[in-house]
């Protein structure tokens, strides 16, 4: 369990923070440029000294200003990776993976051979820095991190500088660490997608505010997220397991009490599946449909309807799971929608985006 | 022209060596700790204390040596503090002349330190932080490779300026063959003597040469540096 709980001023932001979160997992701190997410991981490294507040991993108190307890950042055991990699110039691709190794007190659980596997930098080891393409320094300055033997790994827009074929090259590296190492990592994030595909736990920062916290699904519905990822990218994120494929491409996925069948080329039965099924793909009927093409058709009941700037948004629940729709004014005066009548929502097999995801366990 | 130096000429060559890579040696550390103070420290009179570290390029450096003198003579403070305890006489020395071109190359070398730690980037020491570097170690490991272009520079630039050392070698140190008649010094007694016009041009070149070759040295081993660390 992370617990962060602090008050600071920084310049113009008044940071306001108090949450607490599952570990092992990915804990994301997502939310727009400036609202803060960066001053709060620097407080949790402890390169920025709060005005007020305790951080606490699982049973360690890192900082507590009451208690006038600050562990000096070089004892925290807290792997950095920086947004802009932070190589040391003057070192090799080697020398800055043992620059940590060679200077922790741990115990080597995480060993020299076993982060190169995992990352891939076998080929990089007698190479500078500046030889480096991004992608390819952002993996080092993980592999540095992580062979310091961290407790916590605190990860600040590592992708941010890269262009989208580098951020997919690095994703997949990011997603085994999730799976393999039992190590805590808070991921700081405005890409909504990075989020889809590494969080656990995802805390929302408005203004130098945690607005809301808890898991994807659940923040997916709230008013608070949708208010922070882009209209068009509002959502329901739905979390379940692939119950069957068939040899289209299409899998059989269990989603709460009921199943939803997206196209998912190459996806394993029993695979944990992260889906996102935007509100703008999402349509409704309030009799049971017929011949239609679209595979999905998902009875249930409306739970809350609410009217904003991009039309009326309509959470429908659909037995142990929630969709949303939206749609507009004249569509919910032509049905006449309201709070618990039954509808069935249409998704289509294609809309939907769904990454592999696997909790980490325990 | 061509001759081969002269012993008297060789001699002055080994000295201005011998001084500048002495005053050199000794004042590298504390060239170093002066630019980090100057760089990275918060304190009142900091103006001040920087200014005073300039001093030499400003001073004629015959007041410079007539302040040695005064500090180190034997009645001065520290001259007679150093003869009673350390048996080390500083005036008229090969060691003093070391002592007063240390003095005037002093903000050269601090110049040329500072400005390569500034160019460090705080984010390098900070990820060294979060690697669990302490401050010594975080210094020696990372911002002071990091500064070895200024570092360098300043040295090959404060040697290349002390083989020419001239006023406040010859007033704290005298103009004693063998001890502290350097280069410029055996070159200005040259001028002084009769027939010493052909000497003087011949030392005057062998100046130019050691001049112009240090300044050469210092581009190529910045350069080098600087490739080392990808910039």
């Amino acid at each position: 369990m992370l617990q962060v709980t602090t008050g600071h001023r920084h310049g113009t932001l008044a940071l306001e923070a108090d949450f607490a979160a599952p570990t092992p997992g990915v804990i994301a701190l997502f939310g727009r440029s400036g609202s803060g997410k960066t001053t709060l991981v620097n407080i949790i490294a402890g390169l920025l000294p709060p005005d007020a507040g305790v951080i606490r991993l699982d049973d360690q108190v890192l900082t507590d200003t009451a208690a006038g307890v600050a562990v000096p950042v070089e004892r925290r055991r807290v792997g950095y990776v920086f947004q802009d990699a932070r190589l040391f110039p003057h070192l090799t691709v080697e020398g800055n993976l043992r620059y940590g190794l060679k200077r922790t007190a741990a115990v080597v659980k995480i060993g020299f051979d076993e982060v190169l596997a995992l990352l891939g930098l076998g080929a990089l080891l007698p190479r500078r820095p500046h030889q480096l393409s991004g992608g390819e320094r952002q993996r080092v300055a993980l592999g540095r991190a992580l062979l310091s033997q961290p407790r916590l790994l605190l990860m600040d827009e590592p992708l941010a500088s890269l262009d989208l074929a580098r951020r997919l090259e690095v994703l997949p590296y990011l997603e085994a660490l999730r799976d393999r190492l039992r190590i805590p990592i808070v991921y700081v994030s405005h890409q909504f997608e990075e989020v889809l595909r590494l969080a656990t736990h995802l805390v929302l920062l408005e203004a130098g505010k945690v607005i809301a916290h808890g898991t994807v699904a659940e923040l997916s519905l709230r008013a608070e997220l949708q208010a922070i990822v882009v209209a068009d990218n509002v959502g329901a994120v739905l979390e379940g397991r692939v119950a069957g494929v068939d040899a289209d491409g299409g899998a059989e996925l269990a989603v709460g009490r009921g199943s939803f069948t997206a196209s998912l080329p190459g996806a394993l039965p029993g695979t944990a599946i992260r889906l996102r099924v935007l509100a703008r793909d999402v349509i409704l009927a309030t009799q049971p449909p017929q011949g239609l093409s679209v595979r999905n058709a998902l009875a249930g009941t409306v739970r809350d309807i609410t009217a904003d700037d991009d039309g009326v948004l309509v959470s429908v629940d659909v037995g142990g799971a929630t969709v949303l729709a939206r749609i507009t004014p004249a569509a919910r005066r032509a049905l006449a929608l309201k709070s618990g009548d039954p509808v069935w929502a249409l998704c289509k097999a294609v809309a939907t985006r769904g990454h592999a995801f696997r909790r980490p366990a325990g | 022209m061509l001759n081969p130096l002269t012993p008297a000429e060789l001699e002055a060559l080994r000295l201005s060596l011998s001084v500048a890579l002495r005053s050199v040696l000794l004042s590298l550390p504390l060239a170093v700790l002066v630019a980090w103070v100057l760089t990275r420290a918060r304190f009142p009179g900091r103006t001040l204390f920087d200014a005073f570290v300039h001093l030499p390029l400003v001073l004629p450096p015959v007041a410079i040596g007539y302040l040695l003198l005064l500090l180190f003579g034997a009645h001065g403070f520290l001259g007679a503090f150093l003869r009673e305890h350390l048996g080390l006489q500083l005036a008229f020395t090969t060691a003093g002349a070391a002592l007063a071109t240390a003095v005037m190359t002093f903000p050269l070398m601090v110049r040329a330190i500072r400005l390569s730690l500034e160019n460090v980037d705080r984010g390098l020491e900070q990820a060294a932080r979060t690697l669990g570097a302490r401050p010594w170690d975080r210094f020696r490991s990372i911002t002071l490779p990091l500064m070895l272009p200024g570092i360098l520079a300043g040295v090959v630039t404060a040697f290349a300026a002390g083989l020419g050392e001239f006023g406040a070698v010859i007033t704290f140190a005298a103009n004693i063959p063998g001890v502290t008649r350097t280069l410029p010094l055996a070159l200005y007694t040259a001028m002084q003597s009769p027939n010493g016009d052909a000497i003087a041009l011949r030392l005057a070149l062998l100046s130019f040469a050691l001049g112009l070759l240090g300044l050469l040295a210092a581009e190529v081993l910045v350069r080098r540096a600087r490739r080392v660390l990808g910039r």
